[in-house]
């Protein structure tokens, strides 16, 4: 409660906010099957129709509604983008706990895998993946969330070192609390605040990424809906039907701004010392 | 000198698990590279030829011979037969790869010359209109993925001025700069103007930061002009974040801009990549995502590197 009120109470917050907020809502009701129109139903008589008080944001080539096709690739790109932000945070958290806690040959490992994770460029590491699984919806939340696992993985170990060297700690060891323990509450707890900034900012990422896969066709598969793909397949009807192009571009760009501005002020509030350092 | 040689130490360390990822990875990927390579003629192939073809590319051993092989041969400075191009592979990447570094090189150009300046700009006017509209097109640029700006740049070109971008067969910088320039401008500026915005915002806080600090106000006092506090005291430090971020970036960018390559249609390495991994053409991904990866860690390194040289303060491996 306190950091929502933080939210509204920060500039770029209150507008990032509002932004995830109106594209949750349009998500869910994409994802419920609460559009205009059926998205995958074909108005063959009203191919290509200039946006109107039917078509909101007018039709395609094969004279699909772009309006419903929009909310329903944003909830499938939302879908893509919080399941695989949510699984490389679970493993980049036991990673990075995991190595922080256990150290010496432990974290060597973890950290040298990791160091071959990021030498990978991340849209190649996760076309690899894609080609090896074969592409849809699921596999571009593993591929998303490997790639990003060891960011996380950074992010949880670095600073789970030095809260494993402070004093608390040290004071919970001699009162015989279990390593679970004090992984869970001491190290874990104290992570909250940088693991936040992370997620919000890492949506952005994932949802970038998603619609990068689906651009170039390794992504969701049609006929369902997506942001990348329609982005794609507006490419060779750019001068006859801009507005296949703009929706669907205007759409990814605004939804990520909206993580960025929420991330910053997240960042702002729950770590007042880098308030300086991203303003 | 220690850390640089514990650096490097550690490079083998990473290209091995680099090495054997690739090399599980691509071949998990269905099917074999013999039929995409052949397409519907595959199944002319008698079985015999098949074999023989299996074996010219190396691909009919176990596993583990063919990756002991591939590992023996880099070391020896051959990464294999492609089997798309039926050339080395090392030949392919470094064709390919001028172009990658070119449009790597030319969108650091645009991102620093744009977003250094506006960065500065921004800071030493702090909380004023212009540093507010900084920052949001800063924000604006940073949100905006590079396929939504080229189909933009693409769009506005075409249904504004009726011009395309120079597309067609690629022109090296060697043989045709003037059109070498007009292929990648438009490229390097859709992947420098994200890159740009990156630059601004950690210009602009660096600059902050560094203008609050105590030697900053010690010159002030002293008299020095605002021009010399800038460009002599606070820059110089103001630079080591810009460093951080343009070389990780530019390590990233060698790596090749797949989307942007297939939005401009520019064979570099990126693309390259890609049609490989969806042609199964298993020595020249092993190869390509080595090299990447190389090169990616030789810029890291060289970004350390860049720390010492602008802050002798910092020692590196001490911290």
């Amino acid at each position: 409660m306190r950091i929502l009120r933080a939210i509204f109470g920060h500039g770029s917050g209150r507008i990032g906010g509002a932004i995830v907020c109106v594209y949750l809502l349009i998500a869910v009701l994409g994802l419920l099957g609460l559009t205009p129109h059926n998205p995958i139903t074909q108005y063959r008589i009203d191919r290509l129709h200039a946006p109107s008080a039917t078509y909101w944001m007018g039709t395609d080539l094969f004279g699909r509604d772009v309006a419903s096709r929009l909310m329903a690739g944003i909830g499938q790109s939302f879908t893509v983008a919080f399941f695989s932000v949510a699984f490389a945070t679970l493993a980049g958290t036991v990673l990075g706990l995991a190595a922080a806690w256990l150290g010496r040959r432990w974290d060597g490992v973890v950290m040298r895998v990791m160091d071959v994770l990021l030498a990978f460029p991340a849209i190649l590491l996760a076309l690899l993946i894609v080609t090896v699984a074969g592409p849809g919806t699921w596999t571009s939340v593993v591929a998303i969330g490997i790639v990003y696992t060891p960011i996380f993985t950074r992010v949880v170990r670095g600073p789970a070192l030095s809260l494993k060297a402070r004093e608390f700690v040290d004071a919970a060891r001699t009162f015989g609390s279990s390593s679970s323990y004090i992984v869970t509450r001491h190290l874990l707890l104290n992570l909250v605040a940088p693991l936040t900034v992370q997620v919000t900012l890492a949506l952005a990422w994932a949802l970038l990424t998603e619609a990068g896969l689906s651009f170039l066709g390794l992504g969701t598969q049609p006929p369902a809906a997506s942001l990348g793909l329609m982005l794609s397949d507006s490419r060779n009807l750019m001068e006859t039907a801009p507005w296949l192009m703009i929706f669907p571009g205007l759409a990814i760009m605004i939804s990520i701004l909206g993580f960025n501005l929420l991330g910053d002020a997240l960042r702002d509030i729950l770590d007042p010392r880098m308030r300086r350092a991203f303003a | 000198m220690n850390y640089l040689l514990r650096r490097l130490a550690t490079f083998p360390l990473v290209l091995l698990g680099v090495s054997i990822l690739v090399f599980v990875a691509i071949r998990m990927v269905p099917g074999d590279s013999i039929t995409a390579m052949l397409g519907t003629e595959a199944g002319l192939l008698t079985p015999a030829q098949r074999d023989a073809l299996a074996a010219y590319f190396g691909i009919d051993q176990p596993w583990f011979i063919q990756y002991w092989r591939w590992i023996g041969g880099i070391a020896h400075g051959n990464f294999g037969i492609s089997v798309t191009y039926g050339r080395p592979v090392l030949d392919v990447i470094l064709e390919r790869f001028p172009l990658t570094l070119e449009l790597a090189l030319l969108s650091m150009i645009i991102a620093l010359a744009v977003g250094m300046p506006a960065g500065i700009h921004a800071a030493t006017h702090n909380e004023k209109p212009s540093d507010l509209g900084v920052r949001i097109v800063a924000m604006i640029g940073q949100s905006t993925p590079s396929f939504v700006l080229g189909l933009l740049i693409i769009y506005t070109l075409s249904a504004g001025f009726g011009v395309l971008p120079a597309m067609g067969e690629f022109a090296p910088l060697w043989q045709d700069p003037l059109r070498n320039l007009s292929q990648l401008i438009l490229p390097a500026i859709t992947l420098g103007f994200a890159f740009a915005a990156s630059v601004t915002r950690i210009a602009r806080s660096a600059m902050l930061d560094v203008l609050s600090d105590d030697y900053v106000r010690t010159a002030r006092s002293k008299g020095a002009s605002a021009r010399s506090v800038i460009w002599r005291h606070a820059l110089p430090n103001a630079l080591i974040p810009v460093v951080t971020l343009s070389g990780i970036e530019f390590g990233y960018l060698l790596g090749g801009a797949v989307i942007v390559e297939q939005i401009y249609a520019l064979p570099g390495l990126g693309r390259m990549v890609l049609d490989a991994i969806l042609q199964r053409d298993y020595a020249l991904v092993q190869g390509a995502v080595l090299f990447i990866a190389f090169n990616f860690m030789i810029v890291n390194l060289l970004v350390d590197l860049a720390y010492v040289a602008l802050d002798p303060r910092i020692r590196l491996g001490e911290q």
